[in-house]
């Protein structure tokens, strides 16, 4: 009696084949001597020396750690001061500051990009690293804020008080309480936005200027002009990192849960 | 007393400015901008010209562009529904499952919606390439004539948004599904109802909150794809979100580009405005 529909078995199957196909495909075809096409012509490794030997692949790799790093500490304490005033004052003021970040959580990355460009261009500031700094810091604040807020549902503000009418000031309960009880949450929440940054295409290209590509805007030059074999091999390596990834951030909400 | 709470409120107005005025800074005036930005005249050049107009709007409205304002809408709806018919039972079948089972499918949709979607899309265009083994495999049929194309077409475009999304979808309504009491549909079908009718009037009622918030997970990303239309798609299968970059990139005409977010804007708050509207009225029947 534990479950009896075959169908949602088979459909489950079926989808995660979907998700699967297409990375497989790819894989394979990173080893892959042929040019073009994905006709099997041999064993290679070619295109990851390729990789390896193309120094804009670094260049553009540690433009994206840059951002990816500064967006992610600087999204975090953004997030977690949202969340924690959110959730601690119930007043208007927090209901508009709420409702302003799940807005912004629901923009369509193309129009963040598009009105960010039109904002950089009127007040006149230079295209470049810090120009996607900002840009990735303004969407990577509501996923922390909703990591943290999630995390925020079952802290005992009691606890708090306990600690005020004992005598310890803000920042000896910040330091000591809040801190430690929230940072798994806000540890979870950095690493979201740390990918979002690292993975983000569209409002880059937006906001992005001369000397200061980051890799995914790079990897969509080559897909688009350069050398499609070379996007195979770095595929390769990003499937491998966000497994990493993935398998972290679980363990670290399942440690969460207990 | 009175002390206390006004020094309460300039804690809480300390703690909130940072987030506040960074997302004014950076969210809310940029877009007011560009809403005003589409209302300023421009010439053929892009370059902007004094005072204020609505030709830009005029011009989104002609046949031309019309096309493709009705392909955004249409393409989005098709694969948002497409998206839910195959995510309810995925979320099914992985809220029955054992702890340790779920854990790991649960892995498995998640590992896609955390991969970069570039390399996802791009990922198509290796599978559906002439030299491919479906594309053989389909001329053979003759589904396709063989100077036919798997790609740069409208499908694909479809195909894509559904393989870019589906993680999206599964994630809230399996979140939903989680929480429901699987007892219910023994119930129903104790008390005779068919399989089918428990699935229909118990299940999916229960995790209407968890199929809203997939909808609206799917629907708004698929109103502005820019780039699974600009790499798998043809000259036929633009979207909106083609038309704001080529405007902005190519044509260098910031009010137009301007106008077309602004069109875009309105597209997603309309059914967002939609589906608050029905959950306030849900919430309102469950009191």
């Amino acid at each position: 009696m534990k479950y009896k529909s075959r169908f949602s078995k088979y459909v489950t199957w079926l989808v995660l084949f979907f998700f699967y196909l297409p990375m497989v495909v790819m894989t394979i075809n990173s080893f892959n001597n042929s040019k073009y096409g994905i006709t099997w012509k041999g064993f290679t490794l070619q295109w990851y020396i390729d990789m390896f030997n193309n120094p804009k692949i670094l260049f553009t790799l540690m433009n994206s750690l840059i951002i990816g790093v500064t967006a992610m500490l600087v999204s975090m304490i953004l997030g977690s001061l949202a969340a924690f005033c959110i959730h601690y004052y119930r007043t208007r003021l927090q209901l508009f500051h709420n409702n302003l970040i799940l807005i912004q959580l629901g923009v369509p990355d193309i129009l963040m990009g598009m009105s960010l460009l039109l904002f950089f261009i009127s007040i006149h500031l230079k295209l470049g690293l810090l120009t996607i700094f900002f840009a990735h810091v303004t969407f990577c604040i509501s996923y922390v804020t909703m990591v943290v807020l999630a995390r925020l549902q079952n802290f005992d503000f009691s606890i708090l008080e306990a600690a005020k009418d004992l005598g310890a000031s803000w920042p000896v309960i910040i330091r000591k309480i809040i801190l430690p009880l929230l940072s798994p949450g806000i540890i979870a929440g950095g690493l979201l936005a740390f990918t979002l940054s690292i993975d983000d295409f569209v409002i880059t290209f937006f906001v992005t200027g001369p000397g200061s590509t980051t890799l995914p805007v790079y990897i969509y030059s080559m897909m688009k002009h350069g050398n499609p074999t070379v996007v195979n091999a770095i595929s390769v390596f990003i499937f491998i990192a966000t497994f990493i990834l993935v398998f972290f951030t679980q363990k670290l909400t399942d440690t969460k849960k207990k | 007393m009175k002390s206390d709470s006004s020094k309460n409120k300039i804690t809480e107005i300390l703690i909130s400015a940072p987030t506040l005025s960074w997302l004014t800074v950076f969210f809310l005036i940029p877009t007011i901008m560009a809403i005003i930005m589409a209302l300023r005249p421009s010439n053929p050049y892009g370059d902007l010209l004094p005072g204020w107009t609505l030709e830009n709007f005029k011009t989104i409205f002609s046949p031309i562009y019309i096309s493709v304002v009705w392909r955004t809408i249409w393409v989005s709806i098709l694969s948002t529904i497409i998206c839910l018919l195959f995510s309810v039972p995925v979320g099914y079948y992985m809220a029955r499952l054992s702890e340790k089972f779920r854990k790991i499918i649960l892995f498995l949709v998640i590992v896609p919606f955390w991969t970069n979607f570039l390399i996802r899309i791009f990922a198509w265009k290796l599978i559906l390439n002439p030299d491919g083994l479906i594309h053989k495999t389909f001329v053979f049929l003759g589904i396709i004539p063989s100077g036919g194309s798997l790609i740069y077409n409208t499908g694909t475009v479809i195909l894509v948004i559904i393989y870019t999304y589906l993680p999206f979808a599964i994630l809230p309504i399996f979140a939903a599904a989680e929480r429901f009491d699987f007892k219910l549909l023994e119930a129903a079908r104790d008390l005779g109802a068919t399989r089918w009718l428990a699935f229909l009037h118990i299940f999916i009622p229960n995790i209407s909150k968890g199929l809203m918030a997939a909808a609206a997970m799917v629907l708004i990303p698929c109103l502005g794809s820019y780039v699974i239309p600009d790499l798998v798609g043809g000259t036929n299968s633009q979207m909106v979100g083609n038309l704001i970059a080529n405007q902005a990139f190519v044509a260098r005409n910031i009010p137009m580009a301007a106008a077309w977010s602004t069109l875009l804007m309105a597209m997603i708050l309309l059914p967002l405005g939609l589906i608050l509207c029905v959950k306030i009225l849900l919430d309102k029947n469950k009191d």
